[in-house]
């Protein structure tokens, strides 16, 4: 869906759901999933749809990911880090969970 | 910097890196108050000028002179003797002008002499049928995108809406190798006539030569369709954008699609510390009510840049500048300052032309007050047939409508779908969105962790006054 231009930063790895994905330092998590072209980033709690960043600026709530364990987080808010271990998150109510 | 190294009191919190918070930081800052400007982004420069410092896009003509414009506040702000920080998310200040803040997972709560809240704008709900689908974006997060990490549109892309925003976007797409299938623009055709009686003053001002450029820059490389209809089509995500004009309707594939309606006051802030805000109707927006040197209702705390009401980044600076006068002159009136009318005459310049464009980019009725099961809270997915149905039934507001359907009570605080709900039930109940009103916000405004605010520093006395 997105290209990028030649002049991007030095290369950084993260994980996501476990595995590898190149993106560049100056990335947030949701600019590294957009250009990984990972095309949904969580479902939702009401009816499990698929979502991925809409805003990119903090206010929509879409790039909710869990960085390092903590849940919740928003992407777009999020510098990459070497070795960061990013998951999608499954936003439908599980009874017991 | 670390939560830690903050100090407990600053005279100057200023909430919000972009123009008007950077302007307001430098000019506060070199004039003696100890002063503190919090960010939420990785770097400073708002929106407009997003990531100013780090932007991997190097070709100046990419995103033009007025991004670059930007290097210049950022630099100021950053040798005033202000600290900047970045990373730093307010999520909360009340009217004894006490900011919640954290830090890297670490909070704390300081106390300021005067706050200067310039969180800026967002961009306008849009409300399409299949708008949440993967694939459809913000023009503002594309424009991001581009800015902070050099990412353009590559595959099968379609713009939607109106407003300068999307063929500045535009522009910069496609000066970078980016790629535009169609543009399709929302404007009613209604809106020109509306405009011409402002055509006058909009001619003198910078906008129209400006303007009149990245219109044909744009309009020589891309088809522009005037549509009155728009819809986004797919399963698991984007497939096709549908889009009608009067009796014919066409489908184009796509996979992405990019909305912009134009931008409104981002409030949750502000209301949340119980400034006073009132229903623009030029603009179709709430905003705070601010006396000339941009003071809330609330003393001591001032709103400037976009947040105050939209004007641009130029005149956001400029509103910056004025209420960091206001806050030096209410606490260190010895100061020296820059001459204030000199700053109103900027101010006075920049609001030419505005009017024009309010007018030409109204959005129409139809894209702001959905039907049927299009969603209208993107969190709690909310429809807009549920919104009528309930007001309908009685419910009178925007804060009754959440005990209803959950409608603005998700992550994101009614940030996409407030002013949405205010039309709809202003519709539906034949009364104005003044007269409805908007949520009641409270803090936290941002998401932080129990554990955040379970291990905020606590004074003795606070200690002694809960154990036993």
């Amino acid at each position: 869906m997105f290209k990028r231009l030649a002049e991007a930063g030095a290369a950084v790895a993260i994980t996501v759901d476990g595995k590898r994905v190149e993106c560049r330092a100056g990335d947030t998590v949701a600019a590294a999933l957009i250009a990984a072209d990972i095309d949904h980033c969580r479902t939702t709690p009401v009816t499990g749809a698929p979502r991925a960043p809409y805003c990119l600026m903090g206010v929509c709530f879409e790039c909710l990911v869990s960085v390092d364990g903590v849940g919740s987080r928003q992407g777009c808010l999020v510098p990459v880090r070497e070795g960061m271990a990013v998951e999608t998150q499954i936003g439908k109510r599980e009874a017991g969970r | 910097m670390n939560a830690s190294d903050l100090s407990p009191a600053y005279d100057l919190v200023v909430i919000g890196g972009g123009p008007a918070g950077l302007a307001a930081a430098a000019l506060a800052a070199r004039a003696g108050l100890s002063t503190v400007l919090f960010d939420e982004n990785p770097g400073v420069g708002g929106q407009i000028y997003r990531a100013i410092a780090s932007s991997p896009v190097k070709d100046r003509a990419i995103l033009g002179e007025d991004y670059w414009a930007g290097v210049e506040l950022a630099a100021e702000a950053g040798a005033s003797g202000a600290s900047i920080v970045t990373g730093a998310t307010v999520w909360s200040l009340d009217p004894s002008r006490l900011v919640g803040v954290s830090i890297a997972g670490k909070a704390r709560l300081i106390q300021a002499g005067r706050v200067i809240i310039a969180t800026g704008s967002l961009e306008r709900p849009f409300p399409i049928p299949g708008w949440t689908l993967p694939g459809v974006m913000s023009a503002g997060g594309a424009q991001t995108l581009l800015k902070a990490q050099g990412l353009v549109p590559g595959g099968r892309s379609v713009m939607a809406g109106g407003g300068p925003l999307l063929w500045l976007l535009a522009a910069q797409i496609l000066r970078a190798g980016g790629k535009i299938d169609a543009i399709l623009d929302t404007t009613p055709r209604v809106n020109w006539l509306r405009a011409l009686g402002h055509l006058p003053d909009f001619v003198l001002s910078p906008y129209f030569s400006k303007g009149l450029r990245l219109l044909r820059e744009v309009r020589a490389r891309v088809r522009v369709i005037r549509v009155d209809r728009l819809e986004a089509v797919g399963d698991d995500k984007l497939r096709e954008v549908v889009f009608a004009a009067g009796d014919a309707e066409w489908r184009m594939p796509a996979d992405l699609l990019l909305l912009h309606r134009g931008v409104v006051p981002n409030v949750n802030l502000a209301t949340a510390a119980g400034v006073a805000h009132a229903w623009n109707e030029r603009q179709l927006c709430f905003e705070p009510v601010l006396d000339e040197d941009f003071n809330s209702s609330v003393a001591g705390i001032a709103v400037a840049g976009d947040g105050a009401g939209i004007a641009g980044g130029t005149a956001a600076a400029e509103r910056g500048r004025i209420a960091a006068i206001a806050a030096v002159r209410a606490l260190k009136p010895e100061a020296a300052v820059p001459d204030l009318q000199t700053i109103r005459q900027n101010l006075q310049r920049e609001a030419m032309g505005r009017a024009f464009l309010d007018a030409l980019n109204r959005p129409a009725v139809s894209f702001r007050q959905p039907q049927g099961d299009t969603i209208v809270c993107r969190c709690e997915e909310v429809t807009a047939k549920q919104v009528r149905d309930t007001a309908d039934l009685g419910c009178e507001g925007p804060n009754q409508m959440k005990a209803f359907l959950r409608c603005g009570m998700g992550p994101c605080q009614g940030r996409l779908c407030g002013l949405t709900v205010t039309e709809l039930i202003a519709a539906q109940r034949g009364t104005t969105p003044a007269e409805v009103g908007y949520y009641r916000l409270r803090p936290p405004v941002k998401p932080i962790t129990l554990s955040e605010l379970a291990s905020l520093p606590i004074t003795e006395v606070e200690r002694k006054a809960v154990e036993r």
